[in-house]
């Protein structure tokens, strides 16, 4: 089974982006932040597939995250996803930039959810 | 008592017949609830206590505004960009190659959006020619639609946050729309490519063409058998020799064979013109 990680610091989102991907056979790890994030990572490397993080958190925010994960050869064929209420262009593309796969504003629902992971690809 | 949305019998077929006869479209006996959650609107915008004072009011006075309105709210316009991205995929790898070939002299291509709605169709295929390096080619893409409502905000090229989420890949949006307020604008340049008319595709459609490429989708679905036949034939009218038809996923072509050759690419199904 193919590993996910869901980043967010709010519970609710992370439950609902975790049952969703479930849904579509994800195995599913979270996160509360960007630093917790790095540790699941750190663990689970070799399994992981995607990543679907907030951009506002504590400690560290989703954009660090998403450049750190960018500096690691190993992790080059990761999918990343921002999923953000940031929803102005300079955050889309700074975030396209840093190497974000697709970018999702909230709200959103599951639809359009899957239809982003099948734009990366990461569903079949 | 009469709840405010029951439709009387005799209503519930003029409703019907009104909506045949000005769109095509083929409603059943199983559509109160559409009837009701679409109608009602239109019922208190007027101030009406119910849809069957709507009925006698369309009766009484012919009123075509009104008449179109009820044909308009009934129906679907649902759409989004990159609808079945197996087509997209299949135009990329295959329809633009072989019109690079075939018309790299005259360097001009006519495509359509029959069925346009709010635009989202003929947009995609502008983005993606722009992003295939058809930029300096003379392009025309016709979106045309019965529904001048949906036109009208189709030609702003202007759409809410919720419609950019659906189906559009992030880096498109990136490159090809801008910020509007709450809502994001697709570039001039990609607007330029595109110019939209209202058309009723049961109407003879010999003067349009011909198009490299016409998409139909997802708008024969609401129409009967006949309606469908004549549509195919009218299409098939329209098109280059091997020009490109691609309908609807759900929709499958009435007495196409004819005209058409269907063929599968990568999980697409087209029909190539005769
Ligand atoms: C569901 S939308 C399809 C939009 C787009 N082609 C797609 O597949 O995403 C159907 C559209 O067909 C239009 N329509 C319905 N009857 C029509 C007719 N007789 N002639 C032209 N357009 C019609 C409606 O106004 C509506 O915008």
């Amino acid at each position: 089974m193919a590993n996910a990680l869901v980043v967010d610091d709010s519970r609710a989102v992370r439950m609902i982006l975790s049952k969703n991907l479930r849904e579509v056979g994800f195995d599913v790890r979270e996160a509360g932040n960007g630093r917790e994030a790095l540790e699941v990572v750190a663990a689970e490397k070799a399994s992981l597939r995607l990543v679907l993080t907030d951009w506002n958190m504590p400690e560290m925010n989703g954009l660090e995250l998403l450049k750190c994960l960018r500096k690691d050869p190993a992790l080059a064929s990761l999918i990343i996803i921002m999923v953000t209420t940031e929803t102005e262009m300079e955050h889309i593309t700074e975030a396209l930039d840093a190497g974000a796969n697709e970018y999702v504003m909230k709200p959103f629902d599951k639809e359009i959810l899957f239809q982003k992971l099948d734009l990366t690809g990461v569903r079949a | 008592m009469e709840t405010l949305a029951e439709i009387f019998t005799d209503n519930y077929r003029f409703l019907q017949q009104h909506v045949y006869s000005h769109s095509g479209i083929v409603l059943d006996h199983d559509k109160h609830y559409l009837f009701e959650s679409r109608l009602m609107p239109i019922v208190r915008q007027l101030g009406l206590g119910s849809i069957n004072d709507l009925c006698s009011l369309l009766l009484k006075t012919k009123e075509t505004a009104l008449g179109r309105q009820v044909v308009e709210a009934m129906t679907t316009n649902e759409t989004y960009f990159f609808r079945d991205p197996a087509q997209y995929e299949a135009i990329r790898t295959v329809l633009l190659p072989e019109l690079r070939q075939s018309k790299g002299d005259q360097k001009k291509l006519r495509f359509w959006s029959a069925a346009s709605s709010s635009g989202q169709e003929a947009y995609s295929l502008a983005m993606l020619l722009l992003e295939e390096g058809f930029g300096d080619w003379n392009i025309q893409i016709y979106g045309t639609d019965f529904s001048s409502q949906v036109l009208e905000s189709a030609r702003t090229g202007k759409y809410r946050q919720i419609d950019m989420n659906r189906g559009l890949p992030s880096p498109l949006l990136a490159r090809h729309f801008r910020r509007s307020g709450l809502d994001w604008q697709v570039s001039d340049r990609v607007r330029q490519m595109v110019t939209f008319e209202t058309l009723d595709l049961r109407k003879s459609l010999r003067t349009l063409g011909p198009f490299d490429l016409v998409f139909c989708r997802n708008v024969m679905i609401y129409f009967d058998t006949q309606t469908k036949k004549n549509l195919i034939q009218e299409l098939h009218g329209t098109l280059f020799r091997h020009g490109w038809l691609l309908l609807g996923g759900a929709e499958t072509a009435f007495g196409a064979e004819q005209w058409f050759d269907k063929q599968t690419v990568q999980g697409a199904t087209l029909y190539v013109a005769h």
